[in-house]
């Protein structure tokens, strides 16, 4: 099928908003858009950050899921607590393969699920007795951990428990830092204010913590923020940084520790990537501690090449030169992957639904492997994310917020796209339906697919999962002759 | 009143943060923008108006400050 124009783009999302009544219609009306190159603001053309209507398939997630789940539970050496009932812990335990380096259960503690375990009782009569006793238990069972953070789950708002009184107490009590985050689920839209408040409470409760201390400190040092580290993107980063001289002095927060977190403010430049999940923190950073911060993107060797030399501009003559011997000495990789898989790949299209930063950054590697992304969207995303997305994606392309279940199905049938890149809860509907599916939030327990080791397994994923020869025998079971 | 943050955008303008909600805008215009006498009205280039009490002009950059909304688009 070839490109649709702008006419027929506008007509598929009328069509596939027929089904719903008219109040319901008009409010998801605001959330599709045909994409226009020319628009400055995104605000003009697509709404975002609102809640969810009722009764429609969502795909978002809490704000307990935004600050446990991403920001807070990927700091290896820290004891997040699951504060509240035991299902919000346990169902979301070691789902995001966030990998680290250290003995689970001794210093590290990355997959291992805390909780307090709420009963009746609990609600009834208040939960900070338990707590309390929950961190002294700790304290005595996991000696080498170095802080606690409370993550409260939505019956800590709803009866008024004061965690922050309990932190404070345990935190002399222990000598460790004790955090109290206020992520009851129930707050915001998506897992996105999750972010906020967690950002918030990292600002609040570690930041300042050595603010006194000495450091060593270089020239070189920077950070890399808001990469979590999945299959081990975060490594495959930090390697290229240090290859052009850089000094990484903290990692957040995939395989990320309380020290580093604490060193941060020590940085001479920020480096950013999930924009929509830390750019809190950097701003904070940026105003208190007058550390500048750059949004990089490291999907595709054209975009890391951008990115490296951005960041390079960041320093002296020998970090650029240095930067240029990297890029030289990768270019023939790169061009040894683009040469296998492009024939193989060429053309294809892909639709795109995912959350944080990967709708606009991973545009760039599918273009690198001749591919052609049709339409993309964010679960959870503002309106500087789509501002940011406009220029990214070719005109009359479909833009999508907060896609329900009907609407990104139906889209599909209708653009038919050869890959489609979304979560698990979307993967078997798509794959039944005879479509190339890879999941984009956890790689497909592949990885890592940031920096330059990244794009070649990327490329090698994208081949196998497309070029898979099953896709044609498979006939959805809706379609089966009874 | 709200928090607002005053920071310079790529192009060397001023830029609009609201933190509470999220909000990142250009800013069209500011009433004063001088050394000794900063803030005034500033126009957003959503439409918006918001209000600063003149000031002498903060040293570095990002700046939080407190504003009042006159006129919000959204």
């Amino acid at each position: 099928m070839t490109a649709m124009t702008r006419e027929e783009t506008q007509a598929l999302i009328q069509e596939v908003l027929e089904v719903y009544p008219e109040k319901a219609r008009k409010d998801r009306e605001k959330h599709l858009a045909v994409n226009d190159q020319s628009v400055e603001q995104s605000k003009k053309c697509i709404t975002s950050n609102r809640k969810s209507l009722p009764g429609v398939m969502t795909i978002r997630g809490c704000a307990y899921a935004g600050s446990k789940g991403v920001v807070w539970g990927p700091i290896k050496d820290m004891i997040h607590i699951s504060h509240g009932p035991v299902g919000c812990g346990q169902y979301s335990r070691a789902g995001r393969r966030n990998y680290y380096v250290g003995t689970t259960g001794v210093n590290a503690f990355g997959t291992m699920n805390f909780t307090s375990d709420f009963q009746e009782k609990d609600i009834v009569f208040g939960g900070d007795k338990k707590l309390a006793k929950l961190i002294t238990e700790i304290e005595g069972l996991f000696p080498l951990h170095k802080g606690i953070s409370i993550q409260s789950e939505c019956p800590i708002g709803l009866i008024g428990d004061d965690i922050e009184a309990v932190s404070k107490k345990a935190a002399k009590e222990i000598n460790k830092p004790v955090v109290p985050v206020r992520c009851e689920s129930f707050r915001g839209v998506s897992q996105s204010l999750g972010h906020h408040i967690a950002n918030d409470a990292i600002r609040d409760w570690v930041l300042g913590n050595r603010d006194e201390s000495k450091f060593e400190s270089t020239p070189y040092d920077v950070t890399i923020i808001g990469d979590y580290n999945i299959g081990g993107d975060a490594w495959a980063t930090r390697t290229i940084l240090e290859e052009m001289g850089l000094r990484v002095i903290a990692q957040w927060s995939g395989d990320g520790t309380l020290a580093e977190m604490e060193n941060t403010p020590k940085a001479k430049l920020n480096l950013l990537h999930c924009y929509r999940s830390m750019n809190y923190i950097s701003r904070h950073m940026e105003e208190k501690y007058g550390i500048p911060y750059m949004e990089y993107n490291f999907f595709g060797p054209t975009k890391i090449e951008n990115s490296l030399r951005e960041i390079a501009a960041f320093f002296d003559d020998t970090i650029k030169a240095n930067t240029e011997k990297v890029i030289a000495k990768y270019k023939p990789m790169m061009q040894a992957v683009i040469d296998k898989y492009k024939p193989r790949l060429e053309g294809k299209r892909v639709m795109l639904y995912v959350g944080g930063l990967r709708p606009r950054h991973v545009i760039g590697a599918y273009e690198d492997l001749g591919m052609e992304v049709v339409g993309t969207g964010y679960e959870f995303g503002h309106n500087d994310d789509y501002d940011r997305t406009i220029k990214e994606m070719g005109n009359a392309t479909l833009l999508y917020d907060d896609v329900t279940g009907l609407e990104f199905e139906e889209f599909v049938k209708r653009v038919k796209p050869d890959l489609v890149g979304s979560g698990i809860k979307e993967k078997f509907i798509f794959q039944k339906m005879g479509i190339p599916f890879r999941q984009m939030h956890s790689w497909d327990y592949s990885g890592p697919y940031h920096s330059y080791d990244g794009f070649a397994i990327f490329a090698r994923d994208m081949d196998m999962t497309l070029n898979n020869p099953c896709w044609s025998q498979l006939t959805p079971p809706w379609k089966k002759a009874a | 009143m709200a928090n607002i943050m005053i920071q310079r955008d790529s192009k060397g303008g001023y830029q609009f943060y609201l933190p509470k909600r999220d909000l990142e805008d250009g800013i069209d215009s500011m009433e004063f923008d001088t050394p000794e006498k900063w803030g005034g009205e500033i126009k957003l280039s959503s439409g918006g108006t918001y209000y600063i009490e003149p000031q002498p002009a903060p040293a570095r950059l990002p700046y939080s400050v407190r504003a009042k909304r006159i006129d919000a688009a959204e």
